[in-house]
């Protein structure tokens, strides 16, 4: 199981990667796929709006379950990974990279204070 | 305490998922619940149902007293033949569903549902006569790996009696070596794909999974999780026990009258199913089928008219991998038809299923040996 160091970390398994002063990229972290198990579909009706953090910014259905996106900081989203229209098994594949889900404009850069880095993600999960 | 499956060290080294099921922790998955349904519907899948409960029922008065508590008719087995049947309550509620063997005349072995396993043990011993049958569960000393798929003849004759295998008919089953181990081979299943269960003692488990699972050439079975057994399963439109059926729904309601033969004499809940009949269901179990892989039909989701009122409730819902759309079991009034349309709702929305029959899938290395044996 993969944490990446440089990431920042939700308490309901997203992770972020700071992209510039005030832009970020989300995702869900390796051990959100692993339970959830094979991904087919990556609902995000919410590009173009500001979505506060820790509300729901779009859903992912996995086989057996569906499960909620959760905004890791407030902001607006920017744009959604286009390869998980048809590719939404990259989730799995690439959860880090290929597997990004939305890219956003955070509003407030202290909140970044608020999330979880590798190390107690990693406490939290283990 | 969760019950360990003999066959874990096997499930560890291929880093399988595991997941708490019926009182075990058994594999979930392996790496890709899809990829291990293609497996079974394109080659071969490999499973450890060891979970699963079996009781060895013996003696002059057996056949009797099976008759007394299950749905089907035991006086169409003969000695090698496997029928699907109920364990029923007075209400005429499901206990279990399971399968019946009949190894020898006096010789029956039940296959039950691992969450079910004690209180099965409990009811049939609740009912036996004092004198003339015994029971005995042997759940704990058995290991069951079923090999589904259309390879699955070919892999499995590679280490038995090619020409026995070949011959065993639909529900039945035969004692043979397999690699050198006793093996009682079944060609039951719950994929709908051709498949031969074995039972062996536990001892042997772990040598049977690594025969079985070894690559020969382009031929191979895919170790197998519960979630694509659930996903295959559900293609087909069988019933899971705890979730599609349970004590508060009966056979009738489930579609499975034809494993209920009220003619056959007197069981455990058959006057509830007679009465049952005559006043007519009150709901019946359906298939549903969605539009796209995007509408996803859950386990429990209400069922919804286009006023959005409820009118019945999803049991098992899920991708089908198969047909790429969401496919379902549910109850409905019997007023709703097949072609008629209900609805979910799907993030917020209303969104249509068709009401359809099971299976989802019908074309499968089951249908074509039953076909190729007309």
């Amino acid at each position: 199981m993969q944490f990446p160091e440089e990431l920042y970390y939700t308490r309901e398994h997203e992770w972020l990667k700071r992209i510039g002063e005030k832009e970020a990229v989300v995702g869900i972290t390796d051990f959100a796929q692993s339970q959830l198990g094979d991904i087919v579909y990556v609902d995000i009706p919410s590009v173009g709006q500001r979505v506060e953090a820790g509300t729901v910014f779009g859903t992912i259905e996995a086989v057996k379950t569906v499960s909620d996106l959760y905004m890791p900081v407030t902001g607006t989203i920017l744009e959604k990974n286009p390869v998980l229209e048809s590719h939404p098994e990259k989730v799995n594949e690439s959860p880090y990279e290929e597997g990004w889900m939305i890219r956003i404009e955070i509003e407030k850069p202290e909140q970044l204070e608020t999330l979880l880095r590798a190390e107690a993600y990693r406490t939290l999960v283990g | 305490m969760l019950k360990v499956t003999p066959l874990l060290e096997k499930h560890r080294e291929l880093g399988a998922h595991l997941t708490a099921f019926g009182g075990w922790e058994m594999p979930l998955r392996y790496k890709s619940e899809l990829a291990e349904h293609h497996a079974v519907r394109q080659q071969a899948g490999l499973f450890d149902l060891s979970h699963m409960g079996e009781f060895l029922v013996r003696g002059p008065k057996a056949a009797e007293f099976l008759q007394s508590v299950l749905t089907n008719d035991l006086a169409k087995l003969t000695p090698g033949r496997a029928q699907y049947t109920f364990l029923l309550n007075p209400q005429g509620g499901i206990i279990d569903d399971l399968i019946l063997y009949q190894l020898e005349s006096e010789l029956f072995l039940l296959v039950v549902n691992a969450a079910n396993t004690t209180r099965d043990r409990e009811w049939l011993r609740e009912n036996l006569p004092p004198t003339g049958v015994s029971l005995q569960d042997i759940s704990e000393e058995t290991v069951l790996i079923a090999l589904s798929g259309p390879a699955s003849t070919d892999l499995l004759g590679m280490h038995t009696d090619r020409t026995a295998i070949e011959a065993m008919p639909y529900y039945s089953c035969q004692k043979l070596s397999v690699a050198g181990m006793e093996v009682l081979v079944a060609t039951t299943g719950y994929t709908g794909e051709w498949t031969y269960e074995l039972f062996v003692r536990k001892e042997y488990g772990p040598q049977l999974w690594a025969i079985l699972q070894a690559e020969r050439g382009s031929l191979k079975a895919s170790p197998a999780g519960l979630a694509a057994r659930n996903t295959l399963r559900l293609e087909m439109g069988y019933l899971l026990c705890g979730t599609d059926i349970d004590e508060s729904t009966t056979p009738l309601e489930a579609g499975a009258g034809w494993a209920v033969k009220l003619e056959k004499g007197d069981f455990i809940g058959r006057s509830a199913l007679q009465a049952q009949k005559q006043e007519g269901l009150r709901r019946k179990l359906v298939g549903l089928l969605s539009e796209s892989a995007r509408v996803l039909p859950r386990n429990a989701m209400p069922l919804l008219n286009e006023k959005g009122e409820e009118i019945g409730r999803i049991t098992s819902g899920s991708l089908g991998p198969t047909l790429q759309r969401g496919i379902a079991l549910g109850y409905l009034p019997p007023t709703y038809q097949l072609g008629d349309t209900v609805y979910i709702s799907i993030r917020g929305q209303l969104t249509p299923l068709r009401i359809t029959r099971p299976p989802f899938v019908s074309e499968t290395s089951l249908t074509q040996r039953l076909k190729a044996r007309l």
